[in-house]
């Protein structure tokens, strides 16, 4: 029933042109929430009580945390169905969220550091919460490494993909390092089910630059992904035709 | 909206310098990830419509070396 159903997205043609669809719209949602979002933020939101007004980095430092992770548990997904399946396109996945979780990690330290250094005092420690944020960081470099280090791209992908997912046990342990060792790092503010550790006019303005994070991110996994089905299927006849054809729109 | 001006904005109660460090690497980084991800989608087109052109001009010249030696050896005959 299900391979059914995922049969078509099988097909780099068809994905490549489903990715097409959804791109503009993701891009312009991703336009809106984080305009409205970030606005909100800046101006509107309250400062803590107790942080004051660097409590505004909260609003890049925790969507691009949350989004990191997120970003790495779906390239790891991809990469597992692409060593069981030896999906095509699941390589071409991974190699499309790679870079992007590498820039959102890299978001999630700095931010976080420029947060730090007011707060704690420091720019950096050597805390767990901390130090496997930075391992997730040379993990995304890891797989972005290996994808360039090979020429046959099937190799390249069997290779970046293993070490996508024996980085997965990093995942756990940045979740729960706050919880597992004494940490400088405040707990989940957000995550936290049932009683929620935030007012509403701090939450809502969250969630609001949250959602657009994700559509951006979203929006760009579907033009890195186009990249890398047209890279792997140059020499299809469906590419061919596509490019002649908009070398000639161009053209006229 | 919470600060009076556009001085007491900028100064972030103090903390000025970090929130805008933050917000402005932020920008910067993201704004790469897209003009990357932008030109690398441009790039690729470019280079299979260049090979295409480059195999049309190949075959053509490979056309014309063979009427050319097929016409010398009927004229030699």
């Amino acid at each position: 029933m299900m391979w059914k159903w995922l049969h078509p997205y099988a097909n780099p043609e068809i994905s490549y042109h489903f990715s097409g669809k959804i791109l503009p719209w993701c891009a312009r949602l991703a336009f809106i929430f984080l305009s409205i979002g970030i606005t909100w933020a800046l101006l509107f939101a309250p400062a803590d009580y107790q942080q004051g007004d660097t409590f505004r980095i909260f609003y890049l430092h925790v969507p691009a945390a949350m989004l990191s992770m997120g970003i790495y548990l779906g390239m790891a997904i991809a990469a597992l169905s692409s060593l069981v399946w030896q999906l095509k396109l699941a390589d071409a996945s991974v190699a499309a969220m790679a870079p992007i979780g590498a820039t959102f990690t890299f978001i999630a330290l700095v931010t976080g550091a420029a947060w730090g250094k007011p707060m704690w005092g420091t720019w950096w420690i050597w805390d767990a919460r901390l130090t496997s944020e930075l391992i997730l960081l040379f993990l995304y470099l890891g797989v972005i490494a290996l994808h360039n280090a090979f020429e046959d791209k099937a190799l390249a992908g069997k290779a970046a993909g293993i070490l996508a997912l024996v980085g997965v046990i990093n995942l756990p342990i940045i979740k729960y390092s706050v919880e597992w060792w004494n940490t400088l790092h405040q707990g989940a503010t957000v995550s936290k089910l049932g009683k929620p550790s935030m007012s509403a006019d701090m939450f809502w303005p969250f969630l609001i630059c949250f959602i657009g994070f994700a559509f951006l991110v979203t929006a760009l996994i579907c033009l890195r992904f186009r990249t890398e089905v047209l890279n792997r299927n140059s020499m299809r006849p469906w590419v061919r035709e596509l490019v002649a054809d908009e070398e000639k729109a161009h053209a006229v | 909206m919470q600060f009076d001006s556009i001085n007491e904005f900028l100064a972030m109660g103090g903390y000025g310098f970090y929130v805008w460090l933050s917000y402005g690497v932020s920008i910067v980084a993201l704004a790469l990830l897209v003009f990357s991800s932008l030109s690398e989608h441009k790039k690729i087109k470019q280079k299979i419509s260049q090979r295409q052109k480059r195999e049309i001009k190949l075959r053509q010249a490979a056309e014309l070396q063979k009427a050319q030696t097929s016409a010398d050896i009927s004229h030699n005959i």
